[in-house]
């Protein structure tokens, strides 16, 4: 094994180097270049980070011509890791035969896994790309149906997203 | 002194002290978080005001509200002294720099700088080493060790810089031949062959190189903060300050900044001189407010020079600086004046 090296310096500097002041002016031309270059930065309340398919958001519901895709099999509600979703299933005249009466999404509990996501078979809940959720208390942090309910023109991106990559 | 030149005076120290110290430091403040922030690709402070203009404003008021702390085991007095001592002494030090030519207003001649003092070169040396007192004191004065370490290194650092500082400034005493300051600036708006201003850097370029890196010890920026040095010291001697009394250090720290490159322009680039201007078909009057103008935007651009440097350079470790400043500095300050008295005695 090669012995570390104690001192960490370069020895064979040339005079121009040693003299400090040309390789201060290399740094200032640096710092200055820096200075017209782009920056990422988001302006936040103005601008909006749009995110695209890949991102998983909050969770919502989907409905295809204003109703939704549950049937209320409840396995979201199963595998959640924080128990954060409820389900309450009844019957209807469609052909689908089940749908969910009540469906809430505690959103203080969710931990945006996806796994309700991943187990759903009617690719009923989905990720959105929404993420701006602060509440002022723990009740409003609970989303019925009202709010959760997306059409599929809303989510069209992460339906495809997961249509080409699950 | 009769009753109109003491208002001129006054009014004098008023524009200097209010509009541009106190004023021209917390603008300088502002373009350090922006450049600095430019400089990292990021925004810095954008919210308040037009572009975050009124940022420092803001921070002021937040000082003035916060609670003064005062450590139990330190010396009350001289814990309150230090930071009074650094501001005053950041506010004086301007009195001798000339901001513009004598001009002519109802008859009666005005020097625009207030103090028209015989050394004013002198003065300013004395003065700006009063400024490490500030420092030091509020080290010892704080009971803190950290405080305490940056107190000393600030002491020993102005044994250190002040030796080469004013060597380098000997070079243009020797060709100027006097310590007024308004004198010298007026040697520099000669001309060689009618193109090249006389400006003193041209004389003195190693002797300006040694004076910017002493200018930046003596203002304890960033190549030579080590009395701060936060990442070894918390803060410095500033660390048991809060409220306006550590802004009065801050403040002080920009107006050092602001009279390093007034005294830096003053000296090697010709002061108020605008090159040419004085060959234009203007009015006396126009052209003192064209020199004034001039010598705040060279003043200007300096500040911004110094705020990039800061952002470029690391900080030198301790027994770096002692080396760079005795055992380089110092040498070829001497070299500087010793070429300079020979090409002085050849010319002559």
């Amino acid at each position: 094994m090669e012995q570390p090296r104690k001192i960490i310096r370069k020895e064979n500097l040339n005079i121009w180097q040693r003299m400090y002041v040309p390789e201060i002016l290399k740094g200032i031309k640096l710092t200055l270049s820096q200075i017209f270059k782009p920056r990422f930065t988001i302006q936040f309340p103005e601008e909006r980070f749009k995110p695209d398919g890949s991102f998983r958001g909050r969770p919502v519901l989907v409905t295809e011509n204003g109703i939704e895709r549950c049937v209320a099999c409840g396995l979201c509600s199963r595998v959640c890791p924080s128990l954060a979703i409820e389900v309450q299933a009844s019957e209807t005249e469609l052909p689908k035969e089940r749908y969910p009466i009540k469906f809430e999404i505690n959103m203080v509990r969710c931990i945006f896994c996806g796994f309700c996501e991943e187990v759903c078979p009617e690719e009923a809940i989905v990720m959105s790309n929404e993420y701006l959720l602060a509440f002022t208390s723990q009740e409003e942090a609970i989303f019925g149906k009202e709010k959760l309910l997306k059409s599929t023109d809303e989510l069209k991106e992460r339906l495809e997203y997961l249509r080409m990559f699950r | 002194m009769d009753a109109v030149s003491l208002i001129i005076t006054l009014v004098k120290i008023i524009f200097i002290m209010f509009g541009v110290l106190v004023f021209g430091a917390a603008i300088t403040v502002y373009a350090e978080r922006r450049i600095s922030a430019f400089v990292q690709n990021r925004y810095g402070p954008n919210r308040v005001g037009p572009a975050g203009i009124i940022q420092p404003f803001a921070d002021v008021i937040k000082l003035l509200m916060k609670e003064d702390i005062v450590p139990k085991a330190a010396n009350r007095f001289i814990h309150d002294l230090a930071p009074i001592i650094s501001i005053v002494i950041a506010l004086t030090t301007f009195a001798v720099i000339p901001f513009g030519n004598e001009i002519e207003i109802f008859g009666r001649k005005v020097k625009l700088l207030i103090a028209d003092i015989d050394i004013g070169l002198l003065f300013l040396l004395a003065f700006t080493s009063i400024g490490v007192y500030g420092i030091s004191l509020a080290g010892w004065s704080s009971n803190n060790k950290y405080s305490l370490l940056g107190g000393l290194r600030s002491s020993a650092q102005l044994i250190s810089y002040e030796l080469s500082l004013g060597l380098s400034i000997i070079g243009i005493l020797m060709i100027s031949g006097t310590l007024r300051l308004d004198q010298i600036v007026i040697q520099q708006t000669e001309y060689w062959w009618g193109i090249i201003p006389k400006w003193n850097i041209f004389l003195q370029p190693l002797g300006f190189v040694i004076f910017l890196i002493t200018a930046f010890a003596e203002t304890n920026r960033l190549p030579f903060d080590l009395p701060e040095a936060e990442p070894e010291l918390v803060g410095g001697y500033h660390t048991e300050y809060t409220g306006m009394k550590f802004g009065l250090f801050f403040l002080a720290e920009y107006a050092n900044v602001i009279t390093s490159s007034a005294v830096t322009i003053t000296l090697f680039f010709g002061g108020w001189h605008v090159p040419f201007a004085e060959n234009l078909d203007i009015s006396p009057v126009f052209l003192s407010v064209l020199q004034v103008f001039t010598f705040f935007i060279k003043v200007i651009l300096f500040v911004i020079f110094f705020i990039i440097v800061r952002w470029t350079i690391p900080r030198f470790r301790y027994d770096q600086l002692m080396k760079l400043l005795w055992k380089v500095m110092l040498p070829v300050a001497i070299m500087n004046i010793l070429v300079t008295g020979i090409i002085i005695l050849i010319v002559n």
